[in-house]
């Protein structure tokens, strides 16, 4: 159960990003956050991992106050909750299973994780993580060999290194074409389903919301304006959330 | 509104006008300043002296030939006598010259001929007088050129020596026997060519290896978030010398223990083929690859003495492989004969490795009490209450500060010798404890502070300071510190490189995409474990291409670091220089611009290889 509770985010130039927002998450839920550009869903996922610090606000996660945590407590926090972004973030030079590795970093011991050694059992992990994304065969290639929607892939089998509760996933399938979106949501989907993960997916296009959210929630310029069912964005909350000139596509 | 426009543009023209006349002005003082005077390159004797230099540039002194020469010597009167001048026919099997006239008045010009010698040879003819044949005088344009038969003609104006006795004319033909040889000059230069390429190889080693470390303390990028309490700083500041300070004590005293046992090479394989074995069991048990729970008290108290004996151990270990490579050192050095470098090399590793154990051993046991007190102040400032924390604030921040007004107050004592402790101890102390004071009395107790920043501008500075002084003034100071020589250069150079590069680096490291970055944070990575995995992989490139620039500009300085002692051909050139001796530099300079341009070519290809 995830609780975000007035949350505000104002940056350095004085934008404010957030202004404050509060909704929950039950546990297990798809929950798709949209908004135009800049109307703060990044910032609001990196909120959440405290990747950006909120300005004021408070957020509640499986019962511990993840504002208030320690930088050691965070870390903590952190290797439970899985990431996947826009542009994917691979590191373009490793390779793929070292990508893949990475998602335990918050597990292994930090003086052996130098040096580039991860226990037999990980190394076994990662192989079949990559294995459940259909990219086992690219185990050992550097990652910026791969097509988009198998560094995605990638980004995935890295998320479920960290045996995560919950997954941010930002814009996960902004840069991909709409086969490969579906193929990416479908995974997100079925670590949702099978794993009980629960999933916050930042989405632009409508239909994929109704096709793989349980729940919706809209920003517009930092503040929450729309939280309910899929099927409840009519053309009227549509205008609501995208503006009144904004049209339909999808 | 158009008064307006009409207004704005005149005044935009004034603008450009005055900026031109600026300029003028500015350029006008400049040729003053810099003494621009073309009329000094019209005189007469400067463009003599360029034309003599230029053609000994021309002709650089790398190749010799033996050389075979025929000296004849013509008889000529100056004046002509009363009677007249009698000359011997000459023996026309054998070279020979012939004076015509055979008799002239000072000043006059007279004719010389030669036949039958060698083709093609060349060579002085000079006026030699009678009653002192040894004051052989010049002539102005005197040097005959033989053609194919071995004849030559030329014309020689008398000089001021008139006589009644005979007089004569001697010509030296020389030409070149067998295949070229190179110079003594040639070889010179090419054994410290090749000195100055390692020179320039190893300063940019020792600058590439201290910079990599430098440069990510200098990234902005990586040090803004680095944030903690002032209780955390305190205690880590009073952490690191306190560390240094034992570990000093323990690697001199690991030391002190191992003098006993290096003499022997046996002993030395034995410890340096075991010990590994055993610090790879030890660290294996204190350093478990999985660590999810926290581990009971008494299990992580072993692990830590476990640690220490291992590290211990480890500098045991250092010291055996110093003596181990001494030893094998110096016995090859005096069997291995023409390999006798190596030998020597071995040594000097042995050498570097004492040096620097106690440097590392005091450094890695600063950063273990440094980390592990900033740790207990950061769980201090995250646990304790909010008044007790002040007060940890209060005594660590004072106690800080006086350690550290203290310390540098130690620094000026030492440089200076004042002598007056209120000035250099108990007065920087009680500053810098009331500073101290004050820090922890102004800020909040659990606020946390930029030490990041911090580190970042004092790194930044320092950094900026050593790269402002030319690497050349650097070699000064160094021939001074470690007498003249190559070594000097080597670490001037090396010193001059530490800091560019770790200035170039560090901005490679700013400029990283920063999305592997947040992945990496993401997934609960430590602040070393993002920079491994995250950070370095991206660098990897630039820093291979920025330390063979660097290795290229390393090649270009250590040509001219030896014009102040630093070693290399720079001693050579400029020794040759100063002697006037033109055909030698100019071998020199073309043996840099040689070096240089391959240095330039390997690079390049190197560069292309690994990006």
């Amino acid at each position: 159960m995830l609780q975000v509770k007035n949350l505000t985010k104002i940056y350095d130039g004085g934008v404010k990003a957030l202004d404050n927002v509060t909704f929950d998450v039950p546990k297990g839920q798809f929950l798709a956050v949209i908004g135009l550009s800049g109307s703060g869903k990044s910032t609001l996922l990196r909120c959440i991992n405290r990747l950006i610090d909120p300005t004021a606000g408070q957020i509640l996660w499986d019962g511990e106050d993840v504002t208030a945590a320690t930088p050691e407590e965070m870390r903590r926090i952190r290797r439970k909750i899985g990431m996947v972004f826009q542009h994917f973030n691979l590191v373009h030079r490793s390779k793929v299973i070292t990508n893949v590795l990475a998602g335990r970093l918050g597990y292994v011991n930090p003086a052996w994780s130098l040096v580039n050694r991860f226990p037999r059992e990980d190394m076994d992990k990662a192989l079949r993580q990559l294995e459940r994304v259909g990219i086992a065969d690219k185990a050992y290639q550097r990652a910026d060999e791969l097509s988009g929607g198998q560094q995605q892939r990638v980004g995935i089998a890295r998320a479920l290194m960290q045996d995560p509760k919950m997954i941010l996933a930002d814009e996960p399938v902004a840069s991909l074409d709409p086969v490969l979106a579906h193929s990416i949501m479908k995974h997100l989907e079925e670590i949702n389903k099978n794993d009980g993960v629960t999933v916050l997916c930042s989405l632009h296009f409508l239909d994929l919301v109704h096709r793989y959210a349980d729940r919706v929630i809209a920003l517009n310029e930092g503040q929450l304006v729309f939280e309910g069912l899929p099927s409840e964005i009519d053309d009227k909350k549509f205008k609501d959330i995208y503006g009144r000139d904004a049209e339909r596509v999808g | 509104m158009k008064e307006n426009n009409k207004k704005a543009s005149l005044w935009k023209s004034l603008r450009v006008g005055l900026a031109f006349l600026a300029g003028i002005i500015i350029y006008a003082y400049g040729f003053e300043i810099t003494k621009i005077d073309l009329e000094e390159l019209r005189s007469e004797t400067r463009q003599q002296s360029l034309v003599r230099v230029t053609r000994a540039l021309a002709q650089p002194d790398i190749f010799q030939y033996e050389q075979e020469s025929q000296i004849f010597t013509a008889p000529v009167y100056v004046t002509c006598p009363a009677g007249d001048a009698v000359i011997a026919e000459p023996d026309t099997s054998e070279p020979y010259v012939i004076v015509t006239p055979a008799c002239a008045e000072v000043g006059e010009t007279v004719t010389v001929e030669g036949f039958n010698f060698f083709p093609n040879s060349s060579g002085p003819v000079r006026f030699v007088p009678g009653n002192d044949p040894t004051n052989v005088v010049e002539l102005g344009n005197d040097t005959a050129n033989a053609d194919a038969e071995g004849h030559f003609v030329t014309t020689i104006t008398l000089p001021n020596r008139p006589s009644d006795d005979v007089q004569f004319i001697r010509a030296t033909m020389r030409r070149n026997v067998g295949a070229p040889q190179f110079t003594q000059t040639a070889h010179d230069t090419w054994e410290k060519i090749i000195e100055t390429v390692f020179l320039a190889l190893l300063a940019t080693t020792l600058g590439t290896i201290l910079a990599i470390p430098l440069s990510f303390i200098a990234a902005r990028n990586l040090m803004k978030p680095v944030r903690s309490p002032l209780t955390s700083i305190a205690l880590s500041t009073l952490g690191w010398p306190l560390g240094i300070a034992l570990g000093l004590f323990v690697v001199n005293a690991v030391a002190d223990f191992t003098a006993p046992f290096t003499s022997s090479i046996l002993v030395n394989i034995a410890s340096v083929l075991l010990v590994p074995v055993v610090l790879t069991f030890s660290l294996r048990w204190a350093l478990p690859q999985d660590d999810v729970a926290s581990p009971p008290l008494g299990l992580r108290l072993g692990r830590l003495v476990v640690l220490f004996v291992s590290a211990l151990i480890g500098f045991f270990w250092m010291y055996q492989l110093a003596g181990l490579s001494m030893n094998v050192g110096r016995s090859t050095e005096a069997s291995l004969g023409s390999f006798a470098f190596f030998g020597r090399f071995l040594v000097q590793l042995g050498d570097i490795l004492i040096v620097t154990t106690p440097a590392v051993g005091a450094f890695a046991a600063g950063s273990v009490f440094g980390n592990f007190l900033g740790r207990v102040g950061q769980r201090a400032a995250e646990k304790i209450n909010e008044g007790t924390v002040k007060i940890v604030n209060l005594i660590a921040s004072a106690a800080a500060g006086g350690t550290v007004f203290g310390l540098i107050g130690w620094l000026v004592e030492w440089l200076y010798q004042i002598g007056r402790p209120e000035y250099t101890q108990t007065g920087p102390i009680l500053v810098g404890a009331a500073l101290g004071l004050l820090l922890a009395i102004f800020t909040k107790a659990k606020d946390t502070l930029p030490t990041g920043l911090v580190i970042y501008y004092i790194t930044r500075t320092i950094l900026n300071t050593l790269r402002s002084v030319e690497a050349l003034v650097m070699a000064i100071v160094f021939v001074i510190a470690v007498g003249i020589g190559p070594f000097a250069g080597v670490m001037a150079l090396g010193l001059h490189t530490i800091v560019s590069l770790a200035k170039l680096y560090s901005e490679q490291v700013e400029s990283i995409q920063s999305g592997p970055l947040e992945a990496i944070t993401a997934t609960g990575a430590n602040r070393l474990q993002t920079i491994i995995y995250a950070v370095v992989p991206q660098i990897v490139p630039p820093y291979i291409s920025y330390t063979m620039y660097r290795w290229d500009i390393n090649v270009r300085m250590s040509t001219i670091i030896g014009f102040v002692g630093g070693g290399g051909i720079g001693f050579l050139l400029q020794q040759n220089i100063n002697l006037l001796n033109y055909r030698a530099a100019s071998a020199q300079m073309i043996a840099i611009a040689v070096v240089v341009s391959i240095m330039d070519y390997v690079s390049s290809v190197m560069r292309e290889k690994a990006v």
